[in-house]
């Protein structure tokens, strides 16, 4: 199995081929459009602002690749963020694939922002989430949320519910880190892998 | 909910954790990939490695140690110690670290905090503070908490936190290594002062320390060190604890 991830500077790249590794799958880190193309699967991670990543993407050339690509493809954090339409964060147009608007959180006292730390999945739905239950916790980090909708395939809360994990198509969105989320985000690889 | 963080900070010098370490099983207890592993396994939240070599000479290839880290945790980890440049926090992020942890580099140049928040994200910056309480006032500690700043810890973690850092590890050295529970009130001053993320640390010595500092002192993720290195409260058991006394946590 050919395992593509989306080189184009825009996030810790390195935890996610580690993660990768540990399930015995070598990946290859790339930017080149027939290199994503041919792949059997694409990985999309993203750390850090809304558009410098957008504008790392079309630098590269990738904006107007990804949404053609038809293979299983997972975004990861910031890389769910993408899919969207739209995000508040400086008011940045997104990739289009799904239909939210990417919001920020309102902090008050005691639901800090960002969102950070471990919090437990709701309402789990499809292939992506088999074999684990709303008691699993995964790692969060966001400041940025997209909002429940029928594409949300889990939810997580701070306090009221979000998207926690999304998807359109072939085109599968989480808002954890799969790569630092211990044994459950680990499984949430492991059942994309197998897609 | 998003569950209250346990913590365990590595003091790492030359690549090796320089505390005496008592886990059982670990044949070389200084290796702190092994440590992190195990760690990891009984349920820590995250991990903080502090370099202690770094600030007065330059370190030995810290990424590193980064790499082996990475290369087995699935949990996140934070690094500090002596970073000073950009290209020092972006050597780390690229080894594989999920955060950067700075101190005296931001006392000396507040600045730096918007660079690297701009530059990565606010995410990935930790901003520690070392108070120290004198004649009622908490005040800001520099270069390993040798000097003071003449900065007041509040009004300096709310700088913080208002140029960009994406959490605070707040540590009182008026504590720390007493084993008397954290500094409560100034904790509870910090959280209430900032919209992100508190880390406290300094003076864990008991569990119940750690219901107090969650409840009464609002903090976001408890760090310890000694603690947990002698094993002398087994992480599992302290969740547990903590679980029964109505603290959200993550078994």
């Amino acid at each position: 199995m050919e395992i593509a991830v989306v080189d184009y500077k825009g996030g810790n790249v390195q935890s996610v081929l580690f993660a990768l590794e540990r399930l015995g799958a070598s990946a290859t880190l790339t930017a080149d459009p027939e290199a994503l193309r041919r792949a059997d699967k694409v990985l999309f991670p993203g750390e850090g602002e809304a558009s410098s990543a957008m504008q790392a993407l079309r630098e590269a050339g990738l904006d107007h690749v990804l949404p053609t690509l038809t293979q299983p493809f997972l975004g990861i954090c910031l890389g769910m963020q993408l899919l969207g339409q739209h995000s508040e964060e400086n008011d940045t147009p997104l990739l289009g694939l799904l239909p939210f608007t990417v919001q920020r959180f309102a902090p008050d006292s005691t639901h800090k922002v960002p969102h950070m730390g471990w919090n437990n999945l709701l309402a789990l739905q499809g292939p992506l989430f088999a074999g684990l239950t709303e008691a699993d916790h995964v790692y969060f980090v966001h400041s940025y949320y997209a909002p429940v909708g029928a594409y949300t395939t889990a939810q997580s809360a701070h306090p009221a519910p979000f998207s926690a994990a999304v998807q359109h198509r072939n085109f599968h969105g989480v808002q954890f880190h799969t790569e630092k989320s211990g044994t459950v985000g680990t499984r949430v690889l492991a059942n994309f892998l197998a897609l | 909910m998003v569950k209250k963080r346990l913590i365990p900070c590595l003091d790492v010098r030359d690549g090796r954790t320089v505390k005496g370490i008592q886990f059982e099983g670990l044949r070389d207890a200084g290796d702190p990939v092994a440590l992190a592993a195990r760690y990891a396994l009984e349920g820590a939240d995250e991990l903080v490695f502090l370099d202690i070599t770094a600030t007065n000479q330059r370190r030995k290839p810290l990424t590193e140690l980064v790499r082996d880290v990475a290369r087995v945790l699935d949990i996140p980890f934070t690094v500090g110690g002596g970073i000073g440049t950009v290209a020092d926090v972006e050597a780390l992020l690229l080894s594989g670290a999920d955060k950067v942890s700075i101190n005296s580099a931001a006392l000396a140049r507040p600045e730096f905090i918007a660079d690297l928040a701009r530059r990565f994200g606010s995410q990935c910056i930790v901003v520690a503070v070392d108070a120290r309480l004198v004649e009622n006032e908490w005040q800001v500690m520099t270069r390993a908490g040798t000097q003071p700043t003449g900065r007041q810890a509040v009004e300096w973690c709310r700088m913080a936190a208002d140029l960009g850092a994406g959490e605070l590890l707040l540590t009182s050295m008026s504590h720390d290594g007493t084993k008397s529970g954290f500094a409560l009130e100034l904790t509870r001053a910090v959280s209430d002062a900032v919209y992100v993320p508190v880390i406290a640390s300094g003076g864990a010595g008991q569990p119940s320390d750690f219901t107090a500092v969650f409840q009464a002192g609002g903090a976001d993720a408890a760090l310890a060190a000694s603690i947990f290195h002698f094993n002398e409260t087994a992480l599992p058991a302290l969740k547990q604890y903590l679980h029964e006394a109505g603290i959200a946590v993550r078994l």
